[in-house]
């Protein structure tokens, strides 16, 4: 699968999850990976596979299209910033572009989802997160 | 240490003026404010500026006169104006100059701002997946502070509504067209809860500021305005901002809680003396957020305060008195500027159809900008 960035993803049983960067001396995570940490202030960050569900923590739509470097196909699409548990909040692309269907603190899971088409056609993939189906 | 004084203010229109540069506009300011002052630009020992798309402020000394003096861009976002008071007032107030000039100005292209990740330290990935949007970044700000304080998203109409009031009042302003809260809202919905009437819109102007020390100002004024105090704060761990791909769970204050906090307090003021405040409206929900995070107000209150009318003109604390943002546009090297030289004309009385009623004597301005950064400052007559 292609995705925007590859560096973005990690491969776990359960599936792709997003890969963060946890600190070995406070536990601080971030997203993507980085080198310093912004809580403690060191230098020791180890990657860490990011929870592939959470809740949402806010949410808006995009009304119009963003002028470049967006390369989308949609105009207009959901984001939100999903809270993984003890790990960190995101930022993310949603699947669902209703508010009436969307509401914080709702149960919400890590999708790949094709945005745009290369030079050859292929759906080239990035991040989102969609509702999570009632049992 | 000397106190510091603003002596001479000078604006260029805000808005749009084709044909001409950002720099010319930078240059008529500077002259509107050193003739104000009653000095020329020989008489300036220092100067301090910035723009963010309009060019470097050093070189406007081709236009007003190479005299030597030292002219220091000032490159700050939305705090540049603010970043360039502070420095102004450091010189002063330290004693290494008397007399100096601060000039912020801008010229932006139509719609909105488009910014290379890259330049903040992100993947390209960001933008391309179209999450490098500031307009996504305060709509999904306010929903999560409307929902944390159980406020309804039908005062953000009322916001803009004030804000369109006031613009039409000052001859300065972009928009001089009152809304009504209802067209406001039926307007197209850019990132709910947000929609086009409730956001500012990048734009043109400049404005420049005459400052001295404090024992020279009545040589220049009859009405001199006192710099009381500016401050500058970065974001701390776990506050929210603008182009954050993400954000930590442990929550922090934004930094306008520090910078505005650390302005009142070296002032020696609380935020129950201040008359007459500019707070950053980049869209109407950041007017709600601020009023609170600059302590003018409590979280949660400012929806009877706004209903009641009391951040109107007349009102108990009258916000953005000038029509702020949302009727002056976003300059972005110019708006902290304009924020002072409103609060100088209301505290001298010369504010005309948007002057605050009963003889303001305290000021205070707030900007607030990517990545995370706010700039406040208190003046007092």
């Amino acid at each position: 699968m292609k995705t925007v960035d590859d560096s973005l993803f990690t491969e776990t049983p359960d599936g792709t999850a997003l890969l963060g960067s946890r600190c070995a001396d406070c536990g601080a995570h971030t997203f993507p990976r980085q080198g310093g940490c912004p809580r403690c202030t060191g230098a020791s960050m180890a990657d860490v596979p990011l929870s592939r569900t959470g809740t949402l923590w806010s949410w808006t739509i995009q009304g119009f299209r963003p002028k470049p470097p967006y390369t989308g196909t949609d105009d207009s699409y959901g984001v939100g910033y999903v809270e993984l548990p003890d790990q960190l909040i995101v930022e993310t692309r949603l699947t669902e572009t209703d508010p009436a269907k969307l509401r914080i603190g709702m149960p919400v899971e890590l999708a790949l989802v094709p945005f745009r088409h290369d030079e050859s056609g292929e759906p080239v993939h990035t991040f989102a997160f969609v509702a999570v189906r009632d049992e | 240490m000397n106190d510091v004084a603003i002596v001479g203010i000078g604006m260029h229109r805000f808005g749009r003026t084709d044909g001409v540069s950002g720099r010319a506009q930078a240059v008529h300011a500077a002259r509107e404010a050193l003739r104000d002052a009653g000095l020329g630009f020989s008489d300036m020992q220092f100067g301090f500026g910035g723009s963010h798309s309009a060019g470097d402020a050093d070189t406007l000394v081709s236009e007003l006169g190479l005299t030597g003096l030292p002219f220091i861009n000032v490159a700050n976002g939305c705090a540049t104006g603010g970043s360039a008071l502070i420095a102004a007032d450091a010189a002063i107030r330290s004693g290494q100059h008397d007399i100096g000039i601060v000039i912020g100005f801008d010229k932006h292209p139509r719609g909105a701002f488009n910014t290379d990740p890259a330049e903040h330290g992100i993947g390209s990935w960001y933008g391309e997946t179209g999450l490098m949007v500031t307009t996504q970044f305060f709509g999904l700000k306010i929903q999560r502070y409307l929902h944390d304080h159980d406020i309804d998203a039908g005062v953000l109409a009322r916001i803009a509504e004030k804000a369109f009031r006031n613009g039409a009042r000052n001859p300065m302003a972009w928009r001089r067209t009152e809304l009504s809260a209802e067209e406001i809202a039926a307007s197209p919905m850019i990132s709910h809860p947000l929609t086009q009437y409730m956001y500012c819109a990048p734009a043109e102007g400049a404005v420049a500021l005459v400052l001295c020390r404090a024992d020279h100002a009545r040589r220049y004024t009859e009405s001199p305005v006192f710099l009381r105090s500016a401050a500058f704060r970065s974001r701390r761990y776990g506050s929210f901002e603008v182009f954050a791909p993400w954000t930590a769970s442990e929550r922090a204050d934004s930094p306008t809680v520090e910078a505005a906090r650390t302005a009142l307090e070296a002032a020696g003021i609380s935020p129950s003396e201040v008359d007459v405040a500019q707070i950053q409206d980049t869209e109407a929900g950041a007017e709600l957020m601020h009023l609170a995070e600059t302590g003018l107000c409590g979280h949660g209150e400012q929806e009877k305060l706004i209903t009641d009318g009391e951040t109107a003109i007349g009102g108990r604390i009258p916000v953005n008195t000038d029509g702020g943002c949302l009727a002056n546009g976003e300059p972005i090297g110019a708006s902290g500027l304009r924020q002072v030289h409103e609060n100088v004309l209301q505290l001298r009385g010369a504010a005309g159809a948007h002057q605050v009623p009963g003889d303001p004597r305290v000021g205070f301005t707030h900007v607030y900008g990517a990545p995370g950064i706010s700039a406040c400052t208190v003046l007092t007559r």
